[in-house]
């Protein structure tokens, strides 16, 4: 008889892998990808191929030089760079955008030892490596809808004229949700984004208790704040930050009761930034300062066992 | 307090929804004719070894017994064909401990031993347990646990409910389901016996919601007053979804009760049956005739015709596969047991075992398994785990040798269903780590 396979159970497996998973979150992304070339032209698809070829080749390259198992098939790396593009506004140079796969990817990710072992969200901690190297580039908003790039027309973003005040006109709350105003590649259409986070509850891939706890504690923060709460959730990185970024399974933790204390410290940050703090924007900032207080978070939330009995204070017995 | 009939399950924390694949749940179960020889190990059960009582060129009958212990979890062993004991020969069991076995050389006449009488009457708790021990009745849903230990609840223990196992969550598995088709009656006079001897007035019977049928068939038993004369049996659909026949699991899923750590169903008043312990039960106090014939689900890829067998406890799985038809195309896995718990095996010379509900045999496509690698942090393993573990970290700390951690995440309280493994996309192996983890730890403390 020939040789049998023995190995230890389960015998079966689910089908989903982390490259199913990867594709399912670039699938997800889709709608926000074709909005920003809507919105703001052929160049957003430029930006996108970029930062998409630079984060892929930083991941081949790094693995080769680590001598490592090569992973750019687990497709993590074309999320990484979507989600960076997404973070970018469209008039960056793609230079710049390039130099930011490769700090998402080389230093962000790899160099603490590659998926699943990054501390921080890799793309939006490029985005704010890149923010603070190049402040003015970052902040180079063009109006949606005027594809010449450039001599285009700038603008400022929904929170930008919020926060400096200049007494210029609000967007409707109809063209905050369909994405009508300035800002980064993916963060203006909610609509793509919400739709893009239906197809990720939908297909399983996140749970929506970390959206839509961030969302709601933003909202009620923003009302408390006498702010106005759609205007909050519809304007700025919110929406991508809630649904894309405070879900990566790396950097958020694996637990509910974590989870949910993860999304309220995104949501009150966040507002608390766009409130009180110097800069207009603080999605960014709360999700990577949140992900870092992750193992801290798994460590206090830790769930009880199934039928462990309450210790009784010592000497009570 | 009034106890209650609940409509509907309690909710119960993770699992995985996995295929069912029960391919063999509308074919009726066939009898196989017996085999050449039978193989009886002397560990078929949880506990301690039992000790060969007969000698090489002994004649024995069907249902003599061929092994016993003193000890007290521990369960005797009876020829499963009539013939002569070939040899007291050494068989390596799926788990890799050696152990003594009675090989008996069929005369394939299948003479019942003359001695067996259907024991008297039972009517005390004592009486309950000495006719469980002399059964050599084991759980039979795939555990193993010797039924007499179950069955003699200390006098401070206060049963109030007995559940009925018919929950069958293991894919592919259906003798059960043929249990409860083919034989409810029989169950229902079981359940009317122990109940009544061990005063218990409310009883469930659990079951999948993937079995309409056998619903339905234990439904008209258990709601037929002249069956359930008290309205004491009832059926109570479960949510298909593994692993809702953990016992654990079961019994919070029935009742809302959790069973503490380290602790068992009886210290919250429950007894846990399997539909096929039951069963065996009631045909033992009819007829005296000890455990030697088992159910089996013979199903994979690999197997002609996959159908429930009924056959002799000992007889080589290859004898059972060729009674299958044989194999359709080379068998590549070989596992006792369902393909969430079961153990592969090393060849089908090994015997079917007591507490064996299924043999299956995958073929080269399904004995293929992921090649793992890195974790991610997705926690499916965690949302998975029906013991509110954190299946990930154990990993890790078992990796580790971290007795310490492995403890404060309390690993002893992993049952290994395998519903985090299954779902883990990166397709660790996260059962075989924390098993690993779990043996560190028993290691430790024998060390002190």
């Amino acid at each position: 008889m020939n040789k049998l396979v023995v190995s230890s159970s389960p015998h079966f497996h689910a089908k989903d892998t982390t490259s199913s998973i990867m594709l399912d979150v670039i699938i997800a992304l889709t709608p926000a990808m074709i909005a920003s070339v809507i919105l703001f032209g052929f160049r957003a698809a430029v930006i996108i191929l970029t930062t998409v070829a630079s984060c892929v080749l930083s991941e081949y390259v790094s693995r080769i030089v680590m001598k490592r198992r090569q992973t750019v098939g687990d497709l993590s790396c074309v999320v990484t760079g979507v989600l960076l593009a997404m973070n970018l506004p469209v008039s960056i140079s793609p230079l710049i955008a390039a130099f930011g796969g490769v700090i998402a990817i080389v230093v962000v990710k790899q160099m603490f030892g590659g998926i699943g072992q990054n501390f921080v969200n890799p793309a939006l901690t490029a985005r704010i490596i890149l923010m603070n190297s190049f402040p003015a580039k970052m902040t180079a908003w063009t109006a949606p809808m005027d594809h010449s790039y450039f001599d285009a027309m700038t603008t400022a973003t929904p929170l930008g004229i919020l926060s400096e005040g200049t007494g210029e006109a609000l967007p409707s709350y109809l063209d905050l949700f369909l994405g009508n105003t300035g800002g980064c590649l993916g963060e203006t259409c909610a609509l793509a984004l919400l739709l893009g986070g239906v197809y990720l509850v939908v297909r399983r891939v996140i749970s929506p208790v970390i959206p839509v706890t961030y969302l709601a504690t933003a909202a009620v923060l923003s009302l408390v704040l006498g702010r106005d709460p759609l205007f909050d959730l519809l304007s700025g990185g919110l929406m991508l930050g809630a649904i894309f970024m405070a879900t990566d399974y790396t950097t958020s933790p694996i637990n509910f009761g974590a989870r949910i204390a993860f999304a309220v410290g995104c949501g009150v940050l966040t507002i608390l930034i766009r409130e009180f703090g110097s800069l207009p924007e603080g999605v960014s900032y709360s999700i990577v300062l949140m992900n870092i207080t992750v193992p801290l978070l798994e460590r206090a939330f830790k769930p009880r066992a199934f039928g462990s009995v309450r210790r009784r204070k010592a000497g009570a017995k | 307090m009034e106890l209650t009939f609940p409509k509907r399950p309690y909710h119960t924390h993770g699992g995985a929804h996995v295929p069912h694949h029960k391919n063999t749940a509308h074919m009726e179960t066939r009898v196989m004719p017996p085999p050449a020889e039978v193989t009886l190990p002397m560990t078929q059960h949880i506990g301690v070894p039992c000790k060969p009582v007969v000698q090489k060129g002994d004649h024995v009958y069907v249902g003599t017994k061929v092994a016993d212990s003193s000890a007290y979890v521990s369960a005797p062993i009876h020829a499963s064909v009539s013939g002569t004991v070939k040899e007291i020969a050494k068989v390596m069991m799926p788990g890799g401990q050696v152990v003594d076995a009675v090989v008996i050389a069929s005369d394939g006449r299948m003479e019942r031993d003359p001695a067996i009488q259907p024991p008297e009457e039972i009517r005390t708790k004592r009486q309950l347990y000495e006719a469980a021990r002399e059964s050599g009745l084991v759980g039979l849903g795939g555990a193993g646990f010797p039924a007499h230990v179950k069955l003699n609840v200390p006098e401070d223990k206060n049963i109030d409910t007995l559940i009925v196992n018919v929950a069958e969550c293991e894919p592919y598995i259906t003798s059960d389901h043929r249990e409860a088709l083919e034989n409810g009656k029989n169950v229902l006079y079981g359940i009317y016996k122990i109940k009544e001897i061990l005063d218990v007035h409310r009883v469930l019977i659990a079951i999948e919601d993937n079995k309409p049928d056998a619903i339905e068939a234990l439904r008209k038993i258990a709601d037929n007053p002249e069956m359930d004369p008290n309205d004491e049996v009832r059926v109570l659909p479960l949510h298909a979804r593994y692993p809702q026949g953990a016992e654990k699991v079961l019994v919070q899923a029935c009742t809302g009760r959790r069973v503490p750590i380290g602790r068992l169903p009886a210290d919250i008043g429950c007894l846990v049956m399997n539909i096929a312990s039951v069963s065996f039960f009631a045909s033992y106090m009819k007829t005296g005739m000890p455990l030697t014939l088992k159910r089996v689900t013979v199903d994979g890829s690999a197997v002609q015709n996959p159908q429930n067998v009924i056959v002799p406890i000992g007889t080589k799985i290859s004898e059972l596969m060729e009674f299958c038809g044989g194999y359709k195309e080379e068998p590549k896995k070989i596992i006792m047991g369902g393909p969430m718990m079961g153990v592969a095996v090393t060849s089908d010379e090994l015997p079917v075992l007591k507490q064996n509900n299924g043999i299956l045999a995958f073929g080269e496509q399904e004995a293929q398994s992921m090649e793992p690698t890195d974790c991610i942090r997705c926690g499916r393993c965690v949302a998975a785990c029906p013991m509110h573990l954190l299946p990930t970290r154990l990993e890790k700390y078992a990796e580790r040798k971290d007795v310490e951690a492995l403890k404060s995440l309390d690993v002893m309280n992993c049952m290994e269903c395998g519903c985090c493994a299954y779902s883990c996309p990166a397709g660790r192996r996260l059962v075989q780590a924390i098993r690993l983890g779990k043996f560190y730890v028993r290691k430790d403390g024998a060390k002190k």
